[in-house]
């Protein structure tokens, strides 16, 4: 239970999320990308879900509130986000 | 009178993929223009619509545009460049009277965002809230009037594709909306004194206009603002800390948290969330193997269409305009102004509508895939693999097209957003063999190299598929070159929507595809029939007497002679003595080194119409002499080089001209259609150098080598 608690509570970079992992938005390390993702109403906060990957591993399929986002692997390693399962 | 022709001028705003195109259509129907904003290659599309008010039969004009979709006023990316300068700026020549605002209810947390800071211009707003039917299927309950209340806007919930709601938006549009009385998120925490001294300044309406004006201080060039102006707004942040990028995200996460109780007080959603019929669907779509296999037959569905299906369409316009050319050849009296008609003019014309089959047919393919949303699953299959070419995911339509014709394909890279990327697959596409180097190929092909078999295969059959091959190849090299030169000047992101699957909308097709018909014929038109003439004129006149005198020197030809063949030698030598003949011999020295003489000079001229009138000039070029009635292929078969006495077309000249004719830019439309798309002669030129360097160098380290 400690052991999870304490990984929940570190960020990681969502590029390195496996399909299926779902996880909360922390904050953005590019700010411009971070306006562009806020644009789109992915904002801290916010749940997002490993859709899939394309079949060469990117870009990434994600879910956030209802939509369907597909943003390249080099782009998801600016998102830091909290894995919760 | 006049007074009450002035027209409203509305503007369409909202997100990508929800309907917005279908709207248009709807208020506008078949009254629609297309142009480029100024500077830019954004397509802008303007319409007009007449409204009768239904309670007193008044007759109101609307002069509507369709913005290009955003996702906020924020720009990213010229195409988002677009709506910020004009709703930003009171002096844009398109600043609307009243903007509509299209809202995608299944989402309306975003659509609010955009429909928020449009809100806070202070400009007339309307929200069309689309896609009711899918917002109930979801179980998602809206309060439009509380929205309304909240909003301080009207709130008109619609179903664009069925046509719900719109008679209602109509009326709603020419019944004076107001101007919006309060803010949805007041700015009135960041930098009170500058936001007021901005907005004193330019005497702007709103708070959120001024800080809009902040945050693009150094950029406002297409602003209708004064130099002097500019400065005295730039002094005003002399002393002051000012970081853009850190107030635009805490004005749009402050902006987001209004939002949020709005949403609260208006919106419930559903509690459990069923998998969607896209989720479904999309494990075969974008599967690793049958994502693949699948887009490969739609691939091949669109590229048999465009290259076999076509040919019947086009060949009954060919017949029955060169029906319609030989009527009005016999009708005009004969003589130079017929000549210039007939085979500048018209032959200019019919050049051009041959390619209207080929171009309706890829664009009903495109806008049916664009309209599904499978065309965003392209491109998340195929991205990286282009990636590692400079390309786009979105590449590969063009790019496959090309292989048909490169008209088309090079008018369908408007689905790829990145800029870069769409210039880097125009520069290449040429390289891909069209259909019109066919011709050109196998009568090449069926000079040089023998019908033997390899095994099973038609070693003819094979050098034709090798010459697709390094087409092919070619165009992968030269964009990893390209895009290694070009420099962007906007960090490009890929992010973007997959669009829930829907049915296509048929009207929303015929639409697109009448654009992009009328797009070609009138704008590249003009260009193909001026080059068309200019290419009559060096091909029918000449310098000097011994032009005007092939009419002698045809008289003095043995009379056992048939008139078919003296109407041949004479078309011939008229050839051999016009500007195109004289740049022919010109041109040898320079081409002599590929091992091409006078006579491949001239076809190198004339087929710059079309690669396929290579052919046709070797047969004029060849009817000269020779009793028997040979084929130009046979007359090109025996002729001997004067010096070596071996045949003329040996097979190091045969693959030095094939080779020049899979590389070089021998297509006026193609040029034509690119300086149409890219706005301006910059990269038509570009390309025209870069393929005839890369097709000349080719050419001449092949001949040396085989010679």
């Amino acid at each position: 239970m400690i052991l999870n608690k304490e990984m929940a509570n570190s960020s990681k970079k969502l590029s390195l999320l496996k399909k299926g992992e779902k996880c909360i938005v922390d904050s953005y390390i590019d700010e411009n990308m971070q306006q562009k993702m806020l644009d789109m109403g992915c904002l801290p906060g916010e749940v997002i879900t490993i859709d899939r990957f394309a079949p060469l591993g990117c870009p990434i399929a994600i879910s956030v509130g209802g939509t369907v986002l597909c943003i390249r692997k080099d782009e998801a390693e600016n998102i830091l986000v909290n894995v919760i399962e | 009178m006049l007074n009450s022709k002035k027209k409203i001028k509305v503007a369409l705003i909202g997100n990508p993929n929800i309907g917005k195109s279908t709207l248009f259509n709807l208020l506008t129907g078949l009254h629609q223009k297309i142009a480029n904003f100024p500077g830019v290659t954004v397509e802008k599309k303007t319409g007009s619509s007449t409204i009768f008010n239904s309670a007193t039969g008044d007759a109101n004009y609307l002069e509507i545009i369709d913005l290009p979709g955003t996702y906020s006023l924020y720009p990213n990316s010229p195409d988002e460049r677009i709506p910020f300068e004009i709703l930003c700026d009171p002096n844009n020549e398109d600043h609307p009277d009243i903007v509509v605002i299209l809202a995608d209810g299944t989402n309306l947390k975003r659509s609010l965002f955009l429909a928020s800071q449009v809100i806070d211009l202070k400009i007339p707003s309307l929200l069309a809230l689309n896609m009711m039917d899918l917002v109930q299927a979801q179980g998602i309950k809206i309060n439009a009037d509380e929205l309304e209340r909240r909003l301080g806007i009207r709130v008109c919930p619609i179903i664009a594709r069925k046509c719900i709601g719109i008679e209602e938006l109509k009326q709603a549009l020419i019944n004076d909306l107001p101007v919006p009385t309060s803010y949805v998120y007041d700015i009135t925490l960041i930098k009170p004194t500058l936001l007021a001294s901005i907005k004193k300044e330019l005497n702007l309406k709103s708070n959120y206009a001024a800080l809009q004006i902040a945050n693009h201080i150094n950029s406002l060039e297409h602003f209708q603002i004064s130099k002097e102006q500019q400065a005295i707004l730039k002094n005003l942040f002399v002393g002051i800390e000012y970081d853009e990028n850190k107030i635009q995200s805490f004005e749009s996460l402050e902006r987001y948290k209004s939002i949020q109780q709005i949403i609260e007080s208006c919106v419930r959603l559903p509690h459990e969330k069923k998998v969607s019929f896209s989720t479904r669907i999309d494990k075969l779509l974008v599967h690793r193997i049958w994502g693949y296999a699948i887009f490969i037959c739609i691939l091949f569905v669109i590229f048999q269409s465009i290259f076999s299906l076509a040919e019947f369409p086009m060949n009954f316009i060919d017949e029955t305009f060169t029906g319609f050319i030989n009527i009005v050849r016999d009708f005009l009296p004969s003589g130079v102004l017929n000549d210039l008609i007939v085979k500048g003019v018209l032959a200019g014309i019919g050049g051009i509508i041959i390619f209207v089959p080929q171009i309706a047919m890829l664009f009903m393919f495109i806008a049916v895939l664009e309209d599904t949303g499978y065309m965003a699953r392209v491109s998340f299959l195929m991205d990286k693999l282009m990636r590692n070419f400079g390309l786009n995911g979105r590449s590969v339509i063009p790019l496959m097209s090309g292989v048909a014709c490169a008209v088309p394909a090079i008018m369908s890279t408007r689905t790829i957003s990145s800029w870069k990327e769409r210039i880097v697959t125009i520069l290449v596409i040429p390289l891909m063999s069209c259909s019109a180097r066919l011709p050109v190929f196998t009568l090449l092909i069926s000079l040089i190299i023998p019908t033997n078999y390899i095994g099973v295969f038609n070693l003819q059959g094979l050098v034709l598929m090798s010459l697709y091959l390094i087409g092919f190849l070619a165009a992968l090299l030269a964009s990893i070159v390209i895009s290694g030169l070009i420099k962007s000047k906007h960090k490009n992101y890929f992010i973007m929507e997959i669009p829930v699957y829907r049915m296509p909308r048929w009207s929303n097709i015929l639409y697109s595809i009448l654009d992009k018909v009328k797009i070609f014929l009138l704008d590249a038109g003009k260009i193909i029939i001026a080059i068309s003439i200019v290419l009559w004129f060096l091909s029918s006149r000449g310098p000097g007497e011994k032009f005007e005198k092939v009419n002698q020197e045809i008289s003095q030809l043995s009379p056992d002679k048939t008139d078919a063949q003296k109407r041949l030698h004479l078309e011939s030598l008229k050839l051999e003595y016009s500007y195109a003949g004289h740049l022919g011999h010109l041109l040898e020295p320079i081409i002599k080194p590929l091992g091409f003489d006078w006579k491949i000079g001239i076809a190198l001229v004339t087929s710059f119409a079309a690669r396929e009138v290579f052919v046709g000039t070797m047969t004029t070029i060849y009817g000269v002499g020779s009793d028997k009635n040979l084929t130009v292929k046979e007359k090109m078969r025996i002729e001997k080089d004067v010096l070596t006495g071996k045949p003329r077309y040996s097979v190091a000249v045969g693959w030095s001209l094939m080779l020049f004719y899979a590389f070089a830019m021998q297509c006026m439309s193609t040029l034509a259609v690119v300086r149409r798309e890219t706005g301006s002669w910059k990269w038509p030129v570009i390309q025209f150098l870069y393929l005839s360097g890369l097709a000349y160098f080719t050419s001449l380290i092949v001949y040396q080598i085989l010679k």
